[in-house]
């Protein structure tokens, strides 16, 4: 790649050599792999965490609470993350936690997924009013911040697992509607689409069939990197006490039980978020990748 | 007017008046085609693209006709209003004899049968995301066109006719080449059983050595089927050898019609002449005039803003006073030869 | 431009509206708010007596108009159910806690944005560029609040440099400011990034680079002044994040903001406030995009056509 010569050596772009893009690539493939590794532990811990948590994780010991995690001194090699203020091991809660986690997560992305890709359809594909009235929502949801929404709804819906998927899918489908009503639109005039009109196919075979394979790929980027902004957000409600109610064990319940305890147990608050950034950053890893894979793919079609 | 030919698969609709005449199968009187621009807060109309401005013309049953102009002459238009792919905005269409503006969504099933099309980007017009026997078999199955679990067999009838080979018809479409693509549309029309094809452009796409192969392969499906055809080009050449006769367009309006060899021999709008000047394609007798390449000159009128009288006197090299006045009619010049130029006659406005 | 101003001033009414309706069913969707505000042994006449004189018993439209024109004409929201004060004065009182956190938060990210998005712009694949997105793709992945807590942890109970909660001196404004920043920090810095490449590939930059006919110093100059008016329109997009992210770095940091403020009202059920801090936020963010907007429209004509 030859660079052009110019007269301004310091502000010249770096240019990338072949190197740099290759490693760029190769980096993004091994992220792209660590994510997914870290979602498959994900996974794997979500199915079997009784079988590989070392206690109960609901079983409460005064005796032994506030103990500190097996590295640190003091600290008791069974209860390897220490244990919180009702005695409860703190890495069997962790792993529990998970189950949580990627439930909300999914399940709200899920219902996210079904009224925001609808709406996009019916508003890209029918456009007119319909089209002006969805935006419109959309617009108004988009730049609120969700928290104020979604802690609203759970107020009023009362606090449980069901309600907190519901308040999250409820204000999380903007962003889907947003990208599928482009991509339908994009759709629409495509001759294949034409083409099955001219085959009088029903509206909903088309847009079934026809249009809604070809918005896959893009929805299910999106679909990735939203689960991961669903975990943190539960998490976050859970925080401010909207959420998941304690003793279930998700981590924002356990974050704000540790933020009691920041000043000497520190640990009670470290590692639940570390699972959180962990979990949400794999997520990410394997969307990103995703999203390098998908991106040729649309341009090739 | 005589009477229709009866057509059992489409019922007596009273409502439509029988307005065609003997033996046409698609009869176009007077199609206008315009688009709004609009643009302000309230998304008011200011102005219109004139695609298609009172257009005329009918086919019988087997003809070919060939519909030649260049890019944004609303050739392509008419096509979509031919399919009520678009409503048109004047005039009428009748296929068969019904107007196709005025029938029961039932009879648009029908009527859908009957007229298919064939488009022009092999890269667009077949799903990605489903396989070739589905993308072909799929009217089959949705219009129970063939008795349930027959379709497979019939799919692979198709991509025989149209010279493919049946085992492919698992593949997607990013496997094949243009020229495949296109014959899989073609197989895709045919599915259907159409009476006529409109081929919106099909080779513009392809490279020249294919062409002439998917040119082949709609004429000989033609006298097999008893296929009619609207073959949609912009260049003279693709149309020449399959029509029976060619419409000229230029601007949204029609400027000359004839049968194919009459065209060629005897062109008589300036513009036709143009275009032929550009076809490297010798034809019996035409050897003289193609000597002098006759270029049309200034640049390309605006649909939105079409020339007063007649649209192009802008480009003509041999235009008068009047052209720029009086927008002339189509006249019959001869037998099945229509002109629309002040040199040939309709001075009168 | 008219038009596009007008279009989007309708708009950002519209959302308010929107908004001001949905804040105020909240209240409906629960309970009969007379069963809030009375004491549980009420008797049922009671209770009838108490919506007659609150107005309650009308119907429910009356009552949305109601309120709508009391919050516009006079910015009464109604009275806390806690604090038996004005909805409105508790905001007004905690508001300007809450502005200096944004404030503080906004000049921390772009101190570093800026010349972050920018030098990795110029030096793409740089080093500092991989950095950067690496940071940037962290920054997505961590929770607020989590960040917040280690902060507290580290800087605030093992080093003790900066105090952990209230807000009485600046120091107190350190730890929360750069919580929040980080907040907004990943995608600041992307944004700065792209639309400083976007300038720099515009082709007559490029053209002129190439005839090697810029000087330097104009060349910064330029591109500078293109990549930093997108700053505010960036801000304006971002302004609903800020505020969300106000809320949870107020909590953790027992800032006595908005932010807190909304948290303990929506889990105490005091409606009226919750009602005036959702309208005064949507208010923030409308008016944001709304002049994110316009200074988008002013810098690209092309956005105006839409």
């Amino acid at each position: 790649m030859a660079e052009i010569p110019t007269s301004n050596p310091e502000i010249d772009e770096a240019a990338p050599s072949v190197l740099s893009l290759v490693l760029r690539k190769m980096w993004h493939l091994r992220m792209g792999v660590l994510g997914a590794l870290l979602i498959f532990c994900l996974i794997f811990i979500a199915l079997f965490c009784p079988y590989v948590s070392p206690h109960d994780p609901f079983k409460q010991d005064i005796t032994k609470r506030l103990w500190k995690p097996a590295f640190m001194e003091g600290g008791k090699a069974e209860y390897l993350l220490g244990t919180d203020h009702l005695g409860r091991d703190l890495l069997t809660r962790i792993l529990y936690g998970t189950r949580i986690s990627l439930v909300v997560g999914l399940a709200a992305v899920i219902l996210m997924l079904t009224v925001g890709v609808t709406l996009g359809l019916v508003a890209g594909y029918f456009g007119g009013r319909a089209d002006a009235v969805i935006s419109f929502l959309v617009n108004c949801m988009m730049g609120f911040p969700f928290i104020l929404l979604a802690m609203s709804l759970v107020a009023v819906l009362g606090a449980s697992l069901q309600n907190i998927i519901i308040a999250l899918g409820l204000t999380g489908w903007p962003v889907f509607t947003r990208v599928t009503r482009i991509e339908t639109m994009k759709l629409r005039d495509r001759e294949f689409v034409l083409a099955a009109k001219s085959l009088a196919f029903s509206t909903r075979r088309i847009l079934v069939r026809h249009i809604l394979p070809n918005l896959l790929p893009a929805i299910l980027v999106l679909a990735t990197v939203e689960v991961a902004r669903a975990i943190i957000r539960e998490s976050l409600l859970s925080f401010l006490g909207l959420g998941i109610q304690p003793p279930t064990p998700s981590w924002g319940v356990m974050l704000a039980e540790g933020r009691d305890y920041m000043l000497l147990q520190w640990w009670l608050a470290a590692f639940p978020g570390m699972a959180i950034f962990m979990s949400a950053l794999g997520i990410n890893l394997l969307g990103d990748a995703l999203r390098d894979l998908v991106d040729p793919y649309l341009r090739k079609t | 007017m005589g009477p229709l030919i009866p057509d059992s698969r489409f019922p007596s609709h009273s409502t439509s008046a029988p307005a065609v005449g003997d033996g046409y199968l698609l009869e176009v009187q007077g199609l206008k085609k315009h688009f709004p621009i609009r643009k302000g807060l309230l998304g008011r109309t200011v102005g219109y693209v004139y695609a298609v401005d009172g257009v005329s013309f009918a086919i019988r049953r087997g003809e070919t006709l060939g519909l030649v102009g260049e890019s944004g002459c609303g050739k392509s238009t008419i096509g979509r209003c031919l399919l009520r792919l678009y409503e048109a905005t004047d005039g009428q269409i009748f296929f068969q004899g019904m107007d196709i503006s005025k029938l029961s969504p039932g009879e648009m099933i029908q009527f859908r049968t009957r007229i298919q099309m064939i488009f022009q980007d092999p890269y667009s017009s077949l799903n990605p995301r489903l396989r070739v026997r589905e993308i072909i078999g799929e009217s089959l199955r949705v219009h129970n066109l063939v008795p349930q679990g027959d379709w497979q067999d019939r799919v692979r009838e198709l991509l025989a006719e149209v010279g493919l080979q049946p085992d492919h018809m698992a593949r997607y479409p990013h496997e094949f080449s243009g020229g495949q693509r296109q014959r899989i549309g073609v197989a895709r029309s045919l599915a259907m059983n159409p009476d006529l094809i409109v081929a919106d452009e099909p080779v513009s796409a392809l490279d020249v050595s294919i062409q002439a192969q998917v040119i082949n392969l709609l004429d000989s499906l033609k006298d097999k089927h008893g296929l009619s055809y609207i073959v949609i080009a912009h260049d003279l050449a693709v149309v020449e050898h399959i029509s029976d006769r060619i419409a000229v367009m230029y601007l949204g309006k029609l400027v000359e019609t004839a049968r194919d060899r009459d065209l060629y021999l005897n062109p008589k709008h300036p513009y036709t002449e143009a275009l032929l000047s550009a076809v490297p394609i010798p034809a019996p007798g035409g050897r003289e005039r193609r000597k002098s390449r006759k270029l049309i000159q200034g640049d390309v009128a605006s649909p939105i803003n079409p020339p007063s009288g007649c649209r192009f006197h802008t480009r003509c090299l041999k235009t008068m006073e009047e052209c720029r006045r009086i927008d002339p009619p189509l006249i019959e010049i001869g037998p099945e030869h229509h002109v629309a130029c002040l040199l040939w006659g309709g001075g009168r406005s | 431009m008219r038009t596009f101003i007008i279009k989007q001033l309708l708009q950002a009414v519209g959302v308010c509206l929107v908004i001001s309706m949905i804040s105020f069913f909240l209240l409906f969707l629960n309970t009969d708010p007379a069963l809030l505000l009375l004491p549980p042994e009420a008797e049922v006449s009671d209770i009838a007596k108490f919506k007659k004189q609150m107005g309650l018993d009308r119907p429910v439209v009356v009552q949305y108009f109601d309120f709508l024109g009391k919050v516009v004409l006079q910015g009464d929201f109604g009275n806390s159910f806690l604090a038996k004060v004005p909805a409105a004065k508790l905001v007004r009182e905690r508001l300007p806690a809450t502005v200096e956190l944004a404030l503080a938060a906004l000049i921390l990210v772009n101190l570093v944005a800026l010349p972050v998005g920018i030098i990795s712009a110029i030096r793409r694949y740089s080093l500092l560029d991989n950095v950067a997105t690496f940071t940037a793709l962290l920054g997505q992945a961590m929770p607020l609040y989590w960040f917040g807590i280690m902060l507290i942890i580290v800087f605030g109970v093992w080093l003790r440099w900066f105090p952990i909660s209230g807000s009485d001196t600046w120091a107190h404004l350190v730890l929360p400011a750069i919580t929040l920043a980080s907040w907004i920090l990943p995608i600041n810095m992307r944004l700065v990034r792209s639309g400083m490449l976007d300038v720099l590939n515009q082709d007559y930059i490029r053209t002129a680079r190439a005839k090697g006919l810029v000087e330097r110093k104009v060349l910064i100059k330029h591109a500078f002044k293109n990549a930093a008016i997108p700053v505010i329109t960036i801000t304006g997009m971002q302004l609903g994040a800020l505020l969300g992210g106000a809320v949870v770095t107020e909590t953790v940091f027992a800032w006595p903001g908005l932010g807190r403020l909304a948290v303990d009202s929506i889990r105490m059920g005091d409606y009226p406030v919750v009602q005036a801090i959702v309208v005064v936020f949507a208010l923030f963010v409308v008016i944001g995009n709304f002049a994110a907007d316009i200074l988008a429209a002013l810098i690209d004509p092309r956005i105006r056509l839409e």
